[in-house]
């Protein structure tokens, strides 16, 4: 599973916009990097600026008004300094994106088929005749039954999760390294959710693909990814594998979601966390978490910690980390 | 000695949604006129203070039976008995005395909230229509409402524009509160709210129920909240119930196919190491059938790991299996 | 983290206790008064808009205090010679009774923003409560009133006034009537469209679950909320208005002779518009003016209000 270069390297990954009130960072200094056939999931609550990370990742911030820093290494290339053309080539290619829903994405006047073609033959230098033959065996892959048929279909007549499906397929058509999957179940029921996630771990399994996954629920980072990163008002507070934070959270703020979490067992009070997120324009010193933090101290609110590794593969960004 | 009647008794709901909003549709010949089964002979009760959840997928129908208890929709056939009185038919001017006695919670805190009003005014607006209180009377009471719901008096002037998620969701259950009902429909009340603040409502809404003796139609598709938060539990597919049980025991032993593949089917924080999306049993296949034209046998059957042949002849009827526990299938009939 | 009930209950969980810093949805923390001032610096923006405003404040001042912003008497004949152009003495000119023309502008401004401002609200009451009924009940209501507003629309509105005005005779206020019947059916249609959308909003649904009356619901709950639009169709409706009435009194149809009116001083200076341009140019250049600031007026109120109001 594991290759020698990553695929996907983001180094320091900052998102800023001006305003009315100076400029708000967004996603401030966000590093990470998956491997081949690994997925990498973010897992933040709305606001946290994962969303944003996704979409820096693939260029689809216009700036200005946004201003972005940092480096992206896919395939060997810095994606930050490429240009729009040299991105479009790659997106849809070598990195495949799915978004929340689905139906936004497909042009309810066109034919499913035909749009898997269009979006294939801008990549895929093949005749058409062998184009269509692939539509069809992408679409049977991601597990749509009589596929000949369905390709001839509209998107109004594709359900949430078939939808998604389809989007998967024109993302994996043309066999990218990466898969940027930003809330993609979200929409959809737990049963359907279900088989989409499954196909998504067959391609990291059976493909190599390289999946970073965006999500708020705990559930489905806990079942789908290798490694999580949790972030908090544009930061990255928490890093580790997947079966440590679970088990022994380091940071105060993924401890307390897990604990927000409706448990198999008892009744009794969830665990919450007190407050909310900050707003961009409120942003606490120090800690940004502090205000909110059962153990914060005063050096939490002068000093921002910085994310310090704990042990091999894993860090967090707290003064009293591992204290619980 | 004779029990009193439980708060809420429903009894074989059916609402079907004509497919063509067209007001002349009543020309046409009514075996042409193909409905949406939205809701399909639903029958089940709610004691004083009990919490019922009603979980099930989009377009199973909890909502819809959430608004036709309200009766916020009229419903096609069945009877609604509310504290023994079948208010089913009961014209909408003498409606007003339910209104006060059974409230809503919706889902959006966005758009379930006036944007033209302060939160006082919002929160004051049933306490006058239902006359509990007049003249500064109603402003006391509004902020204690206000206050047993998290929110401090400064609050009472606000705009909704002003407030998150979690606040307006709390003025949403402030205003239900404010003519004391004794039933509330929470209408997926949790499930627009991030995982923190998700938390906080809920616990207020276990609180709260603790304190006046509220009694909920907790309307969701999140069993994880549904089983916090429910006494007992109620399990839908496709307009129809397919079990019903106390929450200790459906989710201990869920004995409907439908719900078994609905629990596997859940992500549900583990230990890292195996993953229940590697395994392809756990699945359920296919796509759920289309609520106009329904099959004649058990609705489930197209995807149940279990079908039998008598699955596609006729409807299984929901029936206890085990003391307290109710199933439709025909694996324990 | 979750601090318990305390004696009295007590709030928990409190957001709303103040922390160091408000922790809210970035917004204005206090109230609506603040929110005034926000719309004012959005508005303020945009260099049309307040140009807009300004000449149109300028207009009104002028029909306010006509009497004594006017030099000379626009009724009096013969305080100058006919048909002079510009001078010092009259900076507009005269016309051919003698008459100064500025001071004719000045009270002609009165009667076009009576005109316009009446007939629009006039139109605005009774188009909204129309659009009101029909988009909240639906139904054969909606169909009957639509259909109304339908046949009101096909008619060009000068040609409606002029049917009008021929039935029933002439006058201010007739040409009031006239105008305003042919602008209900925009007010009626963009309210309607509004409330079809607000109507369905889970507030709306709560309102009448809590046992709120239907009437209290539309005029409390809906129309607060369909508001904004209706504002800036008012402010784009105004310029129309007073080019209707301008059309009528250049027909000969306004208020009648000797009354100063922008449109019949156009008219009357056609005559002569080879040997004395000014007669008709400079009230059609105060017209022009009129209707600009105006629009310009309009699409700012547009600009400002219409996204903002959209939350």
């Amino acid at each position: 599973m594991t290759g020698s270069e990553p695929v996907l390297d983001v180094r320091d990954l900052t998102v800023e916009f001006s305003s009315e009130d100076g400029p708000l960072r967004a996603v401030d200094g966000v590093s990470f990097r998956i491997r081949r056939g690994e997925i990498v999931g973010l897992v933040g609550e709305s606001g946290a600026g994962k969303s944003l990370t996704s979409e820096a990742i693939m260029g689809l911030i216009r700036r200005p008004p946004g201003r972005i820093a940092g480096e992206v290494w896919f395939g060997g290339r810095d994606l930050l300094t490429l240009d729009e053309p040299a991105l479009a080539r790659i997106r849809g290619k070598d990195i495949a994106m799915i978004f929340q829903n689905p139906s936004a994405s497909l042009n309810p006047v066109f034919r499913v088929g035909d749009q898997m073609l269009e979006a294939m033959a801008l990549h895929l230098p093949e005749p058409r005749a062998a184009l269509r033959e692939r539509v069809v065996e992408t679409l049977g892959r991601v597990g749509i039954s009589s596929p000949r048929a369905r390709a001839r279909d509209y998107p109004h007549q594709f359900s949430g999760g078939m939808a998604q499906r389809v989007m998967i397929g024109m993302g994996i058509s043309c066999v990218p390294s990466l898969l940027i999957a930003d809330e993609p179940t979200t929409a959809l029921d737990v049963t359907i959710q279900a088989q989409v996630l499954a196909l998504i771990r067959g391609l990291a399994r059976e493909l190599g693909v390289a999946v970073l996954l965006v999500s708020h629920d705990l559930g489905i980072i806990s079942q789908m990814c290798h490694r999580v990163l949790v972030m908090y008002a544009g930061r990255v507070v928490e890093e580790a594998s997947v079966a440590t934070i679970f088990r022994a959270p380091a940071h105060p703020y993924t401890r307390g979601l897990i604990e927000c979490l409706p448990r198999l067992h008892g009744n009794g009070r969830l665990g919450a966390i007190a407050g909310m997120m900050p707003g961009l324009r409120a942003l606490p010193s120090g800690c940004r978490f502090h205000p909110r933090c059962p153990i914060a101290e005063p050096r939490c609110a002068a000093e921002a910690p910085a994310l310090r590794p704990l042990a091999t593969d894993r860090a967090a960004a707290c003064h009293l980390a591992g204290v619980s | 000695m004779s029990a009193p009647p439980p708060l809420l008794e429903v009894r074989d709901l059916v609402k079907h949604f004509p497919v063509r909003a067209n007001p002349l549709a009543a020309l046409w010949p009514a075996a042409t006129r193909r409905v949406v089964h939205a809701v399909d002979g639903v029958s089940f009760a709610i004691e004083a203070g009990e919490t019922l959840g009603l979980v099930g997928e989009s377009g199973c129908g909890k909502t819809t039976t959430g608004r036709l208890v309200l009766r916020a929709i009229e419903p096609t056939r069945g009877r609604i008995i509310f504290e023994g009185q079948d208010i089913t038919a009961l014209p909408a001017s003498q409606l007003l005395p339910f209104r006060r006695k059974v409230q809503i919670v919706f889902q959006d805190p966005y758009s379930s909230l006036n944007p033209r009003m302060t939160v006082g005014q919002m929160v004051a607006e049933p306490i006058r229509v239902h006359r509990i209180a007049a003249g500064p009377e109603v402003e006391s009471r509004v902020r204690a409402l206000l206050d047993m719901v998290g929110l401090s008096p400064e609050y009472f002037r606000r705009y909704p524009h002003e407030l998150s998620g979690g606040q307006r969701q709390r003025v949403g259950i402030a205003r239900a509160l404010a003519v004391g009902p004794r039933l509330v429909v929470a209408d997926e009340a949790v499930s627009a709210l991030d995982v923190s603040v998700r938390a906080q409502i809920l616990n207020l809404l276990v609180e709260l129920r603790e304190r006046l003796g509220l009694a909920y139609l907790f309307v969701s598709h999140d069993l994880g909240v549904i089983r916090f938060v429910s006494h007992r539990v109620a399990v839908m597919y496709l307009g129809k119930l397919v079990e019903v049980a106390s929450t200790g025991a459906l989710f201990k032993q869920p004995l409907h196919p439908y719900t078994q593949a609905l629990l596997a089917a859940i992500p549900a924080v583990g230990d890292g190491e195996t993953s229940i999306f590697d395994d392809p049993t756990r699945l359920l296949e296919g796509e759920l059938p289309n609520p106009i034209d329904l099959p004649r046998g058990c609705r489930f059957a197209s995807r149940c790991p279990h079908r039998m042949a008598r699955c596609d002849e006729a409807e299984p009827v929901l029936r206890e299996a085990a003391p307290g526990h109710a199933v439709a299938c025909y694996l324990y009939a | 983290m979750a601090q318990p009930l305390g004696a009295g209950g007590r709030s928990f969980d409190a957001e709303g206790v103040s922390v160091s810093q408000p922790t809210a949805a970035p917004a204005d923390a206090r109230g609506a008064r603040v929110g005034v001032r926000r719309v004012w610096r959005r508005f303020a923006r945009n260099p049309g808009a307040v140009f807009g405003l300004a000449v149109f404040l300028g207009i009104v001042a002028m029909a306010v205090l006509a009497p004594v912003l006017a030099p000379y008497d626009p009724l009096a004949q013969g305080v100058g010679k006919p048909l002079e152009g510009p001078t010092f003495a009259h900076w507009a000119g005269t016309d051919s009774f003698g008459r100064d023309i500025m001071s004719r502008i000045i009270y002609g401004a009165r009667v076009a923003l009576v005109v316009g401002l009446v007939a629009v609200a006039l139109a605005m009451v009774i188009g909204v409560t129309l659009g009101l009924i029909s988009g909240y009940y639906g139904g054969v209501v909606d169909v009957v009133i639509m259909r109304v507003m339908d046949g009101l629309f096909a008619f060009p509105i000068i040609i409606l006034a002029i049917a009008m005005m021929a039935v029933m005779g002439f006058g201010v206020r007739n040409v009031i009537i006239a105008v305003a019947v042919g602008f209900i059916a925009p007010f009626a249609r963009v309210t309607r469209g509004d409330v079809l959308a607000v109507k369905e909003e889970p507030y709306i649904e709560a309102a009448r679950l809590a046992g709120v009356g239907s009437l209290a619901i539309i005029f409390r709950h809906v129309l607060p909320n369909v508001l904004a639009p209706i504002i800036v169709q008012g402010a784009l409706r105004v310029s129309g208005a007073i080019i209707t009435e301008s059309g009528l009194s250049f027909l000969g149809l306004g208020p009648p002779p000797p009354t100063p009116a922008w449109g019949r001083m156009i008219a009357e200076g056609q005559t002569f518009i080879v040997m004395a341009p000014h007669v008709a140019t400079i009230p059609g250049i105060a017209l022009m003016l009129a209707i600009v600031a105006l629009n310009l007026l309009g699409d700012g109120l547009r600009d400002t209000l219409d996204p903002r109001m959209r939350r």
